[in-house]
């Protein structure tokens, strides 16, 4: 159980985060929405103590984030951040493998390989596994990226905004599969998401910021109605019903 | 080719010029000639590997391939500390004269500016460590600017002697300083080793190094103060080299292309025995003494060191 209890991060003198509390749903799909700046990557990053919080704390199990022992915390919590900059060449494979570092320290048992081989056949990257990620396209890259955070094998997940720059089929094609771990594997999936629809869609749970405060927070469809929508982005922003999915029709309001 | 066999190759290379070196031209003289030659094979070895696992690891937590650890102002800190002695107490002094002494204040007046350098910035707040390396450039350019101050006001001939120390040599090393370097290097590098598989992690970026459970200011902290005392303990014993550790570890990430810091750093290890062994031996038995290793070395490393950023600019395009 993640709970976010009253948490502010300042950049400079602007809160950027401001006392902030939420409760992550486990085995639940939690989405946080909102504006450019609403604090949401600063949000997620300190849950995963990526950052510290100034005020406030991040509880997991109720206790602090910053206290747990790092190789525990991540073998619990796992997170992927949206650039992976890195000045190393590396095989797909190489890279999920690093997903066992919190068990195996480095030295691959038997057991760690299992979970690598069903993390890559699990993103459908099977074929793909000996290529440099250098070589690959955006989506194959993301994919091998949460191949990586699937060997990990924690119970929650915390991605930001992993479909960024992806098209649409790669984005769908992430979404089910983040569904399919909910689902099939139990995890708890927290995702910071820039497409309204996306989240409409695939979440059972959304938390909505702006400035640095929740508005909103609460199950899916109590928050994409117009009259939430507009407390949230100041757009009034039509719904409309298609196959009991809710989408937003934003484009020319 | 696997990189095990690559390693081999290096391996037989090195023992070869490392036999040439001391065996070639012995005439005999195992009492005088062969010990003097292995104490020099010795500096040799510790300095090259000392300046290449610094270099190595020093990268990977900057996560840069052009930096090294004189860039953060090690290298014109010794200078400073040459020139001031030289300055004030002349180069009859006892500073100067004995070797232990010298060797000394120039390792504890490097350690102890580098730990106070870092204490200072990580204790000024979180910062990221891209502005750790820019307040080490600008100091290193600060030492180096109060240090050719220093020299042109000196006497003529007190800086010719002074000359002698902005090179690297190996051809005056002090065989006691030699062992107590050993055990100060080797300690060091026996401690570091024990993270050498949370370094490989370090490489793909502080945010997924800490997802995947590396502690990773302490290990950034710790890694830093164990190259400062690498390179310190190095260069107070045979000179600054600033642009050997550069060539050594970017040859080894091209020539192994691994994400494994055991192979990284004992590739680039060995390549320092090679070239500082090798180079030595071309420089005593071909050059006849004409020039110093170190002017080579610098020489090479500069016009490397201008390909990888042409490299690295065209990269980032």
């Amino acid at each position: 159980m993640i709970q976010v209890k009253e948490i502010t991060k300042y950049f400079g003198k602007k809160p950027v985060v401001d006392n902030v509390s939420v409760n992550i749903q486990p085995g639940k799909i939690t989405s946080f929405i909102g504006p450019n700046g609403a604090g949401k990557s600063t949000l997620l990053s300190m849950v995963s103590r990526l950052l510290d919080a100034d005020t406030g704390e991040v509880l997991l199990d109720k206790s602090d984030v910053r206290k747990w022992k790092s190789d525990e915390f991540s073998k619990r919590i796992s997170i992927l951040k949206q650039s992976n900059y890195m000045n190393v060449r590396l095989t797909i494979r190489e890279l999920v493998s690093f997903g066992r570092f919190p068990y195996s320290k480095g030295r691959l048992n038997a057991e760690d390989i299992k979970m690598v081989d069903q993390a890559i056949e699990y993103m459908n990257l099977k074929d793909l596994e000996n290529n440099y990620l250098d070589e690959l396209s955006g989506g194959q890259r993301q994919r091998a990226f949460i191949a990586m955070v699937i060997a990990q094998d924690t119970e929650y997940i915390l991605l930001d905004e992993p479909l960024n720059n992806l098209d649409m089929k790669h984005s769908v094609q992430i979404m089910k599969i983040l569904r399919k771990l909910v689902t099939e594997l139990g995890k708890t999936v927290v995702i910071v998401l820039h497409d309204i629809n996306f989240a409409s869609v695939y979440s059972d749970y959304i938390v909505a910021l702006k400035n640095g405060r929740v508005v909103k927070d609460g199950p899916t469809h109590e928050i994409i109605n117009s009259n939430a929508l507009k407390e949230i982005y100041d757009m009034d922003i039509p719904i409309q019903e298609m196959n009991s999915c809710r989408i937003c029709v934003y484009f020319n309001s | 080719m696997r990189n095990r066999t690559k390693m081999l190759i290096l391996l037989v290379i090195a023992i070869i010029f490392t036999a040439l070196y001391l065996f070639q031209g012995l005439n005999g003289s195992y009492d005088y000639a062969l010990p003097r030659r292995a104490i020099k094979v010795l500096a040799m070895a510790l300095t090259g590997v000392a300046i290449a696992y610094s270099t190595v690891i020093f990268q990977t937590i900057t996560h840069n391939r052009i930096l090294t650890p004189s860039v953060m102002g090690l290298d014109s800190l010794y200078m400073l500390v040459q020139t001031v002695i030289y300055y004030f107490f002349g180069s009859m002094s006892i500073l100067v004269i004995n070797k232990n002494y010298n060797f000394f204040i120039s390792v504890i007046a490097m350690i102890v500016f580098a730990l106070l350098l870092y204490r200072f910035l990580f204790n000024a707040g979180k910062r990221p460590i891209y502005f750790l390396l820019l307040v080490g450039i600008i100091i290193g350019t600060f030492l180096g600017s109060i240090t050719t101050f220093m020299q042109v006001l000196i006497d003529p001939n007190e800086f010719t002697s002074l000359q002698n120390k902005m090179f690297a040599s190996f051809n005056n090393v002090n065989g006691d300083l030699v062992w107590l370097a050993m055990v100060i290097i080797v300690l060091t590098i026996i401690y570091g080793w024990r993270v050498i598989r949370e370094l490989d992690v370090l490489s793909l970026g502080r945010d997924n190094a800490i997802n995947l459970g590396v502690n990773y200011d302490k290990i950034v902290k710790s890694m830093l103060v164990l190259s400062a005392i690498l390179i310190a303990t190095s260069t107070a014993l045979v000179g600054p080299i600033t642009f050997f550790g550069l060539i050594v570890a970017n040859l080894s990430y091209q020539y192994f292309n691994t994400y494994k810091h055991s192979v990284l750093i004992v590739g680039a290890s060995l390549m320092s025995l090679v070239a500082l062994i090798g180079g030595q031996w071309i420089v005593e038995r071909i050059f006849t003494f004409d020039t110093t290793l170190s002017v080579i070395i610098n020489f090479i490393g500069g016009i490397y060191f201008i390909y990888l950023l042409l490299k690295e600019s065209r990269a980032s395009v």
